[in-house]
Formats: structure tokens, C-alpha cells, sequence
């Protein structure tokens, strides 16, 4: 019986294995959680990937609207198309959950992260540290004889890079917010 | 206001134990007549009072117990009515809200602990939130999937005066969607009309819905003429002496409904949840089947088994526009080819899975629960168990005519469930006859329960199979683990019917067959709780039986099947 067209239902994962990956590839997704902001709400969320065994791979969260109590929390995970669908699923669950966005397929969205990074170094290190600065835009806010703390916004990708890149030029330490994410266009 | 506002939400019952921080509501409750509450003997038995209460009523349970360890002791029967999407409110005490965070005496982080076991949870600091809380948690507690809730209410909360909202003025934004898709629908109805195999899979979302999805899915069933299977805790939503009713499916269930799945071209899931006593080896799940499946929570559809028509809904709204769009298209089914599905059907319930080696000498565990099916059918009658082998016999033993006369531990399988239900439910209904089908080791998790069955004249049998082994433990590692039987023996039990009297209850004994019945009469007409200690078979095993890692068309019937079937990669799984 196949009138219908739909394709046919079994999957091929076994009973244990739930989050098997036969097939399907592995997917990066941004999600942008809005919640009422009450107490022990974000542990709610992190409960969630930590009890069913999801990923975090970054985490943002922050009051939006001051009067109506309501907050938002952007997560960036991973996992096939059938984890991230029951990730929204679940989230949606969450009774102080208004509402879930999966920003990766609700059409094109800007995603933007910023770090602080201190290097150390005298000489050449110093100098080249300052002129690739220059090339990432990145400021620097605070600067000693022997350091800079460099301020860089972009994405997760322009972030790892720079870090690569200062870490043979005296990177000591840094710092990231994790990933703020928002659609593009009006709505 | 504790008081006030479980008044305004109709509950005149709740299950609970005192302790110093919830005293402000236990004077509250002494002050007043509308609400009684009933003692328990352990926190725990309060919260399956409250499930079996729930269960058999379709209203919420309310239990009320006192900070840290009243609350600690609550968490197992939280995690089981999440697991079983019972509706829970769940009163916990704190400490004053100037002492939290100070390991003051009694302090437990109720909230943080209750967080993963309970559908929501609250601390209300603040005397004025309390009411509107309240309200809320009755709210989110029975909308959308039922799920136990909690909330946690300070000392000082209690004894502070505050402003009282009513039920009317509380806005939620929780409100789930009970219609369900019409295209969706419309493309179920399609695939029905067409169907040469169909079955619908039908599960306790069914129950959850009301009696009026119970009666819906009759008139389907009925008029389309398709088989019906229901997992353990859809029991009863169709009638067992329908014409329709395949019997229970899954691990434990009938070879008819387990190959009538697996072989199926439409299957029809109705509130259940592709569980995995169901399911067993995912890719060899009924593989040539489109699947449907109605479920009032988006997490549920597509969780394990890929589904072909989804629909995001409640029960009867759903059921309701199948059926005006099924008629409304002119009632076709295939019919031909169904009844030849059926000839298919009979063939397999030919081989009569559940016949067994009757003895004359011992009881066999399912003799006796068909002598008990035959002498109670009549009554009004509500079934508890507990968890283990007698549990699956009785599901498969009993029949059961309606909705909510049926509670049992399905997800989490606490053993310790089915005493304190069987007194929710006797406390519900008052005149039927309300019986748990136990397990010797089971009901000794939760026997203090006597004592509050005694105080109130709840007069619930407790019908013991008794086979002094943790049955179902003993069975897989006969089956598992080359019959080395560590730690399934019960040893050390007490006299049950010496036990029963201690308590002032009726201890009855029975080891003969031929005095079965003679027994089982006396522990119905009793009036007062009675102790049945009914010595079984030790050894029987419990059959049809789906192995671990195994499909549906690879079940075990009997004795004679049982060596070394579960292979290595079966034997990890639970
Ligand atoms: C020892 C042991 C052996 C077992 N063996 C078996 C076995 O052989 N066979 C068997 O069937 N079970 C067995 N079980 C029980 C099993 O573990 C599961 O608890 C059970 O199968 C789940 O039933 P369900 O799918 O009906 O889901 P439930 O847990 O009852 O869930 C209900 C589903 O319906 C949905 N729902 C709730 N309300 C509504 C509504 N108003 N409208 C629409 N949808 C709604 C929920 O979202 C959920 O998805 C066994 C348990 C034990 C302890
Ligand atoms: C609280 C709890 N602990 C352990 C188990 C594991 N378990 C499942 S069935 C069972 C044996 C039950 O024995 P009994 O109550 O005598 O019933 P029988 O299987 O013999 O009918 C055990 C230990 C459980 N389900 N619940």
C-alpha cells in the first residue's frame, strides 16, 4: 500500500542507540530560546541538554524585556536532524518556554560572539601582535609595556582564528560571551 | 490560603504527612471540613495514593508533605507519575525563606532536586504569589500531557497574610494545542480508506484524554472493523470483550498483536509512545508499515520511530475529526482485504499464546489470576498492581472493560506502587472492590501502608502471588545469565496472614487449588482490608516474551525456547 506517497516509516537506528548517526550527518544549529525569565529557568534548559545527553557547544543568556520578564537564550548544539527536531521538541516542553527558534533553518540570521585576549610580549612578537590586531579590527583596551587585552567581535570562526594566531605571540588568557545570534531582515 | 485555593479548585482530598514546616497548613486543614486528608505511613505511599486517586478519577492528586526528608521521600513517586503522565500537585515545606541556603535543619533543595522529576516546580517566596501559583500548578499540572508538579512554599510563606487571587484571574501562556492537524487528518483518513493491514496501537494518552476519547475510539473501532492492541497502560480504553481487542502488545504481550504489528501496512498509534517494551529492535519495527501517530505532546512524535502522518493533538478532539472526516468521505475501508488481515489474525491467536501447564498440586500464577478475573468481573471493580511477573500476568489474565480501572507503574516500575494506589483508588471509590495484584518482595516496599488502610476502613485486598523469588529478576537470569540466581531468592518473608493481624487486618493463606475459590470469596466479601497470601508456582516464567534486542517475529512462547536467546548485544539492554 503506498497510494499516499509517503515514504515508508521504519528507521534504522537500534533501540539503545537512539542517537546513532547511520545516515545522517551531524548538523550545527543555533537556537534562540525565549523564556520567562523566573528563577532556576536556564538551569531548566542546561537540565535538559545534560539529562538526555545533548551538546552544548555555546551558551548565551540574557534579559530582554525588562517589563515583561522575558529573556533570551541562544544555544548553539549539535547533533542529526532527528536530535535537533526532539532538542526543540523538548524545549518546547519547558512550561516557562514561550518559544523556540532554530535560527540555522528559519532562513539566513547574523551570528556574532566577542572575546577579550591578553598577549604578552616584547619585540617583534609585540609588533606583529598589534598589525594582525589591525587586520581583525580588533581594539585594544587595555595596553601595558609588555601586554595588550585585545577586544574582537565576529563570528566563532573569525574568533578561533585570531586565537590560533596569537597563541605563538604570547596569548596568556581570554575570554568569550558565547554566541548572540538574531534573523536577518524585519521580522 | 493553602486551603482556600485547593477548595476553589475542587479538591476535597489530600494524601499527606506533617513535619515541622508545613505545620502553618496542617493547622489550616484542622480548622476546616471541606478538605480531608488522609495520613499516610511514608511520603511515598502518599504520592501513589495521590496517582491512584488521580488515575482512577481523572482528577488531579494533591499531596502535601514537609521539607527535606518529607520531600526526598516524595521523589520516587514523582519521577513515576512523570513517567506515566499522571496529574500531580505535590505541596512540599521549606524552610523560611531567611534560612535557605543556610543547611538549616530540614533544608533540602526541593526545587533543585524535583527539577528533572517533575513536569514544572515553583518556590514561592513571596506571600502574595501563593495563591496564583497555586492555581497555576492545577493549571499546568492537567493541561496539554498531565505530569506531576510541585511546589515548594516557605515557613514563613505560610504564616504570612497575603492578597488571594481566585481561579478565574490566572493567564498562563502554557496552553497547548488539543486539534489536531485537518490535512494531517484528512491524510490519515486516506490511508485508512486504503489500508489492507490496518491496526490501531492505542496507549494510556487515551486515558489521559477523558472517557469521552475512551468512547470515540469505540465508535472507530467498531465501525471501521480494524484490530485494536493497547500497550500496559492504555488497558481498558477498549473494551477486553470487544470483538476488535487483539490483546496487549509488546515485550510481555500477545504473539497475535506482536505479529499483527509487525506485519501491519497502516498502523494507528493513538496515545501511545513507542516505548521500548514495544518497539524492541528499532530496525526490525514493523517494517512495511506507514505509521500515524497522535500524541498531544510534539517530543513524543518522531522521538524513536519515524512517523509518516504526525498529528499534534489531543485524544478525543483528534479521534472527533477522524471520524466526521472518515464518514463525512462515505465510511470506506477496504474491506475485502481486512477481513482477510482478520483470517491472518486468527490464524495466529490459533496458536494460543497464553495457554499454560496447569497443575493440580501448586497454584499457577495465572490459574489464579483467571479464577480472580472470573470471580470479580461482575463487581465494580479496580485493579492495582505492583511491579514484576505478576504485574504482566495480570495485564494479560485480567480483562478490563472501561477506562481507569487499571493502575499500574509503567515507566518507571516502582515496585512499592500498587498498595498505597490501591488506597488512592479505595479513597476515590469507596464501594467498589479494589484489588492489588502484588508480588511478595514488591508489597513489602511499601506494607506500613497497612496502617493507613487500617485507620481509615479502606478495605483493599492485597492479593500476594506469592513465589518467595523476585520473580521477574529470577526470570531474566534464568534466561540471561546461566541461571545463576544472585540475590532473587526472598528469603526471611514473614507470616503474612500473623503479619495481617498485627495490623487488626484479614490474613488469608492458600496453597491448594482446590480451595481457591473458596478463598478468593472470602477475601471479597470481607469487609476490611484483607492479606492474600496466595503460594504460587516459584519458578514459572512469564511467556509470550520478546527478548531484549530481539523484533516481534522472533518471540518465545514457552519453556522449550528459552536457551540462550539473548545474545551478548540483547543482553546490555534492560
Ligand atoms: C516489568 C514491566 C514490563 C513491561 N512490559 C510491557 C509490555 O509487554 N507491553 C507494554 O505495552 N508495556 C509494558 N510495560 C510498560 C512500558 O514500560 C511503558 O510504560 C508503556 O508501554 C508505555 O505506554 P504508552 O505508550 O501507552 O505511553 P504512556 O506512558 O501512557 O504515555 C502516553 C502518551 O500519550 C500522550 N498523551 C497524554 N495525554 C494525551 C492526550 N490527552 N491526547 C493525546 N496524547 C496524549 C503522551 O504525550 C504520551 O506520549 C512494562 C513495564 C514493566 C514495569
Ligand atoms: C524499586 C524497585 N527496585 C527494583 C526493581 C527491579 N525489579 C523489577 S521486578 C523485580 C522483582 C519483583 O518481585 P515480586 O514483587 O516478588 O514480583 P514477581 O516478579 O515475583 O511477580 C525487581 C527486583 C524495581 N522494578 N523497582
Amino acid at each position: 500500500m503506498n497510494a499516499l506517497n509517503i515514504k515508508q516509516g521504519a528507521t534504522s537506528h537500534s533501540a539503545y542507540n537512539l542517537r546513532s548517526t547511520y545516515g545522517d550527518e551531524n548538523e550545527r544549529h543555533t537556537l534562540a530560546i525565549i523564556v520567562e525569565n523566573q528563577p532556576g529557568v536556564l538551569a531548566r534548559v542546561i537540565g535538559l541538554f545534560s539529562g538526555r545527553g545533548y551538546n552544548i557547544e555555546s551558551l548565551t543568556v540574557s534579559e530582554i524585556d525588562h517589563e515583561s520578564h522575558t529573556s533570551r537564550i541562544t544555544v548553539a548544539t549539535t547533533g542529526t536532524p532527528q536530535v535537533i527536531d526532539q532538542i526543540k521538541a523538548q524545549l518546547g516542553r519547558i512550561v516557562p518556554v514561550k518559544d523556540v527558534h532554530d535560527l540555522t533553518v528559519e532562513g539566513p540570521s547574523v551570528e556574532r560572539e566577542l572575546a577579550l585576549f591578553k598577549v604578552a610580549g616584547t619585540g617583534d612578537k609585540r609588533v606583529e601582535a598589534l598589525r594582525l590586531a589591525d587586520i581583525f579590527r580588533a581594539n585594544a583596551v587595555d595596553s601595558t609595556l609588555e601586554s595588550f587585552v585585545f577586544e574582537l567581535t565576529g563570528t566563532s570562526e573569525k574568533i578561533d582564528a585570531f586565537a590560533e594566531l596569537m597563541r605563538p605571540l604570547g596569548l596568556v588568557e581570554m575570554a568569550r560571551t558565547g554566541v548572540a545570534a538574531l534573523s536577518r531582515g524585519q521580522d | 490560603m493553602v486551603v482556600q485555593a485547593l477548595k476553589d479548585q475542587g479538591v476535597d482530598t489530600v494524601f499527606g504527612y506533617p513535619g515541622g514546616a508545613v505545620l502553618p497548613i496542617y493547622d489550616e486543614i484542622f480548622q476546616q471540613n471541606g478538605i480531608r486528608h488522609f495520613l499516610v505511613r511514608h511520603e511515598q505511599g502518599a504520592v501513589h495514593a495521590a496517582e491512584g486517586y488521580a488515575r482512577s478519577t481523572g482528577k488531579p492528586g494533591v499531596v502535601l508533605v514537609t521539607s527535606g526528608p518529607g520531600a526526598t521521600n516524595a521523589v520516587t513517586g514523582l519521577t513515576d507519575a512523570l513517567l506515566d503522565s499522571i496529574p500531580l500537585v505535590v505541596l512540599t515545606g521549606q524552610v523560611p525563606t531567611f534560612m535557605i541556603g543556610s543547611d538549616a535543619f530540614q533544608e533540602a533543595d526541593t526545587v533543585g532536586i524535583t527539577r528533572p522529576c517533575t513536569k514544572h516546580n515553583w518556590l514561592v517566596k513571596d506571600t502574595d504569589a501563593l495563591s496564583g501559583t497555586l492555581h497555576e500548578a492545577f493549571h499546568v499540572a492537567t493541561t496539554g500531557r498531565p505530569g506531576p508538579v510541585l511546589i515548594d512554599i516557605p515557613k514563613d510563606v505560610q504564616f504570612a497574610e497575603g492578597e488571594y487571587t481566585g481561579p478565574k484571574a490566572i493567564k498562563s501562556h502554557y496552553t497547548p494545542k488539543v486539534k489536531g492537524d485537518l490535512d494531517q487528518i484528512t491524510a490519515l483518513v486516506e490511508a485508512m480508506e486504503t489500508a489492507e493491514k490496518p491496526i490501531f496501537y492505542t496507549g494510556g494518552g487515551v486515558i489521559n484524554s477523558g472517557p469521552a476519547a475512551s468512547q470515540l475510539l469505540r465508535e472507530l473501532v467498531d465501525s471501521t472493523g480494524f484490530p485494536i492492541t493497547s500497550t500496559l497502560m492504555g488497558l481498558g480504553s477498549y473494551p477486553a470483550s470487544g470483538d476488535k481487542w487483539i490483546g496487549m502488545l509488546g515485550m510481555h504481550g500477545l504473539y497475535e498483536a506482536n505479529l499483527a504489528m509487525h506485519g501491519c501496512d497502516l498502523m494507528i498509534n493513538i496515545g501511545a509512545r513507542f516505548d521500548d517494551r514495544i518497539t524492541g529492535k528499532l530496525d526490525e519495527f514493523s517494517p512495511n508499515s506507514v505509521k500515524a501517530h497522535v500524541d498531544i505532546d510534539p517530543s513524543s512524535i518522531n522521538k524513536v520511530i519515524h512517523v509518516d502522518i504526525p498529528i499534534v493533538g489531543d485524544v478525543a478532539h483528534v479521534l472527533e475529526d477522524i471520524l466526521k472526516v472518515w464518514k463525512s468521505r462515505g465510511r470506506k475501508t477496504a474491506s475485502a482485504e481486512v477481513k482477510s488481515w482478520w483470517k491472518q489474525i486468527e490464524d495466529w491467536r490459533a496458536i494460543r499464546c497464553l495457554d499454560y501447564k496447569n497443575s493440580e498440586k501448586t497454584i499457577k500464577p495465572q490459574y489464579a489470576l483467571q479464577r480472580l478475573q472470573e470471580l470479580t468481573k461482575t463487581h465494580d471493580r479496580y485493579i492495582t498492581t505492583e511491579v514484576g511477573q505478576h504485574q504482566m500476568w495480570a495485564a494479560q489474565y485480567l480483562g478490563f472493560e472501561d477506562p481507569n480501572r487499571w493502575m499500574t507503574s509503567g515507566g518507571l516500575g516502582t515496585m512499592g506502587y500498587g498498595f498505597p494506589a490501591s488506597i488512592g483508588v479505595q479513597v476515590a471509590h469507596p464501594d467498589a472492590l479494589v484489588i492489588n495484584v502484588a508480588g511478595e518482595a514488591s508489597w513489602l516496599m511499601n506494607m506500613q501502608e497497612m496502617g493507613t488502610a487500617m485507620q481509615y476502613h479502606l478495605p483493599v485486598k492485597q492479593f500476594i502471588l506469592n513465589n518467595e523469588r523476585l520473580g521477574m529478576v529470577r526470570q531474566w537470569q534464568e534466561l540471561l545469565h546461566g541461571e545463576r540466581y544472585s540475590s532473587s531468592w526472598s528469603e526471611a518473608l514473614p507470616d503474612f496472614v500473623k503479619l495481617a493481624e498485627a495490623f487488626g487486618a484479614k490474613g488469608i493463606i492458600c496453597s491448594d487449588p482446590a480451595d481457591l475459590d473458596d478463598a478468593i470469596m472470602e477475601m471479597i466479601t470481607y469487609d476490611g482490608p484483607v492479606l492474600f497470601d496466595c503460594l504460587v508456582e516459584k519458578h514459572e516464567n512469564c511467556f509470550p516474551m520478546i527478548p531484549s534486542g530481539k523484533a516481534h517475529n522472533e518471540m518465545l512462547l514457552g519453556e522449550a525456547e528459552t536457551q540462550g536467546v539473548i545474545d551478548a548485544k540483547g543482553s546490555v539492554l534492560v
